[in-house]
């Protein structure tokens, strides 16, 4: 995929940077997103919008060719880039912001000469010194308080939580000072810190290892939460994360830091607020984020041997959401789905249903359906764990249903 | 830990660090009834850091003598703890602490001010004694009983008092509150509303200042002081910071006001081992006893204490037995306590007792300190006139600041971001 298009609207959010260098960064603004060139066929359904009443059934007679996953550009384009896994990306897009400002620094369990629970941090401490790139003791809520201490005197923490699960320990410092100080300051102190660590569930590791937070933080005031889901997206919103003076909470998660992908060699972010389209398509939008995007892109390849169309859009801002490009979606495929990891009550899935029926009433063929996992403490068992979270089958399912 | 106020249990607990330096302190301990007085301060401690660490910090050992003999001694030998500037200037604050104060509660009864609001009669001398120490660009951690803090740090009562009322000109545009005081200017970094959480932010603010000095490898020696209660005392936060910075040597000074009741809760019901310096040792930095109702002892436990931590020797944990006047807040009806309790320290209170000082060593004449009296009462009553004439907060102050980068909000159905839509500025719109 072209760097250029995911790294829209970043001229609003990089002018508050001083020491950027225009030249090189690819990300154009909002207001002149080219055209998408992606290579790939719709399946194209000769009547209008309005096939209210006949239903989607898809014309088998058409050509309906068409390939679920976006192929990428041919390698012929102009920037060669360079393999690497997930992991591999967050720690090249935390490195490229530690050698650009002094000021970034790293804190966290087994950070430093461990390099990382899941080496995000490899190497850096031997670059950076121990004092950057910082081991803590065992106190979540302490040191997440010392980084936020920290951003308001000048620094810019990278906190990291071994398992996103432990910071619910840190949740007095997250909720009370991380997310209101800059408001119960008048504004005088800004506290732009980045909360990462690896979530979701896993393979087999226990209920409390397996959590999915995002709807524990999600109604903090203050605080703006993105889950990244590929190398590209990974590096793109650590950088800008790490770049944003407002105190951000990334979530990775524990399954997706061995993706491989070829990323730009040139230096790029991805904007914070913005949702990411995967499949456009014509008949269905599939809201999803993280772990997800993979088991809805799994059920799409089953969805179009079947006929189907199914436009996927990879939410990534999970606080706040992306309006415009959902919206737009929802105006032009008219029917939502929304697949998401997080627990069914209260979650993501949960705000984003409301948000768009208060927005997209109209718009809207049938209702929005919501694939969560399941209300429980995740299983250790394999069949119970695998039953707890939506699998492929269940979205082709409901696609199938949504569109009748 | 020591269950019974007997002295011989207490004198088996501190062997454990097997030293000699330890066992000169086990003088006995009083430990009394809950209702009655606290622990005689007439006795003579001795700051002394632990042998139990590893090698990195096992030529940690403080310098610091017994406060009182250090008092003791200068006073023998004549030669006084202040110079008359200082000992005016520190007057004066006490007095602003105290008027403003009083201020605050006949505002309150008069329906300008609502909610929670912590008063700090009684308590002047730690923060007089501390924060005078201190430069501009150090800073100062506190709890919900900060207005004084916030005085003495150098926040001007007009902008403390316009955020009591609720006013756009209040040092937190009224966004705040009595109990988050917060000052870029002056390094005022709040104002905490639950006990212990401005505990870490302090250990942050002291990391920030190693880091400049270590990684950045500029000029700082910028400390932190960072002010909380004997209920603070038992919670975890306290402790995990107390690790970390005796582990890193962060320049901060973790000052307890124990005025021995957490509102209704006295400290000695609620503590199993109620000397709180003791924690000090524990965690491999000095823990100080100092009798905080008089302003020049906690004067002279804070110079070392801050030259010590510019000097980048770490921590220490400065327990100052002090008391409070009034009610835990001005909600709090303060029937709990012992009328002869608080008898007791009223006799002790701190303004009389630097007056004392002062009139007695001739360092000043009453002229002087009434004309100190006059000015703070005429600088609080303009706080409140200036507070009062300042305008409330309108509608469009609702959405700002809740972001650094009000981007934050989202991009809205219509594309365009949430912050550009005119009804934002207005505060109406839907966020």
């Amino acid at each position: 995929m072209s760097a250029i298009i995911h790294g829209a609207g970043a001229a609003t959010a990089l002018s508050t940077f001083n020491s950027v260098d225009s030249k090189k960064l690819v990300a154009p603004s909002r207001t002149n997103l080219p055209v998408r060139t992606q290579k790939y066929i719709v399946a194209r359904s000769d009547a209008s919008k309005k096939n209210i009443g006949s239903g989607l059934r898809v014309r088998h007679s058409q050509k309906l060719i068409a390939n679920a996953v976006a192929t990428k550009e041919a390698e012929t384009s102009a920037s060669t880039g360079h393999e690497l896994l997930l992991f591999e990306a967050l720690q090249e897009g935390l490195e490229e912001e530690m050698d650009r400002d002094p000021h970034v620094c790293v804190m966290g369990e087994d950070v430093g000469h461990y390099g990382g629970s899941y080496k995000v941090t490899k190497g850096l401490a031997d670059k950076f010194g121990d004092l950057r790139v910082l081991d803590t003791p065992i106190c979540e809520n302490a040191f997440t308080g010392m980084g936020i201490g920290a951003a308001m005197t000048g620094l810019r923490p990278v906190i990291e939580g071994m398992n996103m699960g432990f910071l619910l320990l840190a949740f007095n410092q997250i909720s009370n000072n991380c997310g209101m100080l800059h408001y119960t300051s008048g504004g005088q102190f800004t506290i732009p810190v980045v909360i990462r660590g690896p979530g979701g569930v896993g393979r087999q590791l226990g209920a409390e290892h397996s959590q999915r937070l995002e709807s524990y933080f999600q109604s903090i005031p203050g605080i703006q939460m993105v889950a990244c889901s590929t190398p590209y997206n990974a590096k793109g919103l650590m950088k800008a994360a790490i770049r944003s003076e407002n105190p951000v909470i990334l979530f990775e998660h524990v399954l997706l830091y061995n993706l491989k992908e070829k990323i730009p060699d040139e230096e790029y972010i991805c904007n914070l607020e913005e949702a990411e389209m995967v499949r456009p398509g014509e008949h269905i939008t599939i809201l999803t984020y993280s772990r997800m995007r993979y088991h809805v892109m799994q059920a799409a390849k089953t969805l179009v041997n079947k006929g189907y169309d199914p436009e996927v859009i990879d939410i990534r801002s999970l606080k706040p959401f992306d309006l415009y490009t959902i919206g737009n979606s929802v105006k032009k495929t008219h029917r939502v789905l929304i697949v998401e990891e997080c627990m069914r009550t209260g979650g993501i899935g949960a705000s984003l249903t409301a948000a768009i029926n208060e927005n997209f009433h109209d718009y809207l063929d049938a209702p929005v359906m919501c694939l969560s996992s399941q209300d429980v403490p995740t299983p250790y068992a394999g069949t119970l764990e695998e039953w707890t979270v939506v699998q492929p089958a269940q979205i082709v399912t409901a696609v199938e249903q949504l569109c009748k | 830990m020591a269950t019974a106020f007997s002295p011989a249990k207490l004198t088996v607990t501190l062997p454990l660090h097997g030293s000699h330096q330890e066992n000169r302190l086990l003088l006995p301990i009083r430990l009394p009834p809950p209702s009655s007085s606290f622990l005689g301060s007439t006795r003579s401690l001795t700051i002394h850091s632990s042998r139990r660490l590893n090698y990195s910090n096992a030529t940690r050992r403080s310098p610091v003598v017994g406060v009182q003999e250090v008092v003791k001694e200068k006073k023998a030998s004549n030669t006084l703890l202040i110079t008359k500037e200082e000992g005016l200037v520190l007057y004066e604050d006490m007095i602003l602490g105290r008027s403003f104060e009083d201020m605050c509660a006949q505002m309150y009864y008069r329906g300008k001010m609502f909610g929670f609001v912590h008063l700090y009669n009684g308590q002047e001398a730690v923060s007089t004694g501390f924060i005078k120490l201190l430069t501009k660009s150090d800073s100062v951690v506190s709890t919900y009983r900060d207005h004084v803090h916030a005085l003495s740090k150098g926040v001007s009562a007009r902008a403390v008092m316009s955020e009591l009322f609720g006013k756009v000109t209040g040092c937190c545009r009224g966004q705040g509150g009595s109990m988050h005081m917060f000052s870029k200017e002056h390094n005022m970094l709040g104002g905490f509303a639950f006990i212990g959480e401005g505990i870490p932010v302090a250990t942050g603010a002291a990391f920030s200042s190693k880091y400049r000095r270590e990684v950045l490898k500029k000029d700082c020696e910028d400390v932190t002081v960072a002010f909380f209660g004997d209920g603070t005392c038992n919670n975890g936060q306290f402790y995990e910071c107390l690790n970390m910075a005796a582990l890193w040597k962060l320049p901060i000074i973790f000052v307890v006001e124990n005025n021995l009741w957490a509102i209704g809760m006295s400290h000695l019901r609620a503590t199993s081992d109620p000397e709180i310096w003791k924690k000090g040792p524990a965690f491999g930095m000095p823990g100080v006893h100092v009798d905080g109702m008089d302003v020049l002892k906690v004067r002279e436990v804070a110079k070392e204490a801050v030259n010590r931590a510019r000097r980048g020797e770490g921590p220490t944990l400065v327990e100052c037995e002090t008391y409070r006047f009034r009610g835990h807040s001005l909600a709090d009806p303060d029937e709990l306590r012992d009328a002869a309790e608080k008898a007791k320290y009223a006799a002790r209170d701190p303004i009389t007792a630097l007056k004392k000082y002062l009139i007695e060593n001739k360092l000043a004449n009453e002229a002087d300190l009434k004309s100190i009296e006059k000015k703070i009462d005429e600088l609080v009553e303009e706080a409140v006139e200036f507070a009062d004439a300042s305008p409330q907060p309108g509608r469009s102050q609702l959405l700002e600041n809740v972001f650094a980068d009000p981007k934050g909000f989202g991009i809205g159905p219509d594309g365009r971001y949430r912050c550009e839509d005119p009804k934002f500025t207005e505060g109406t719109a839907q966020v």
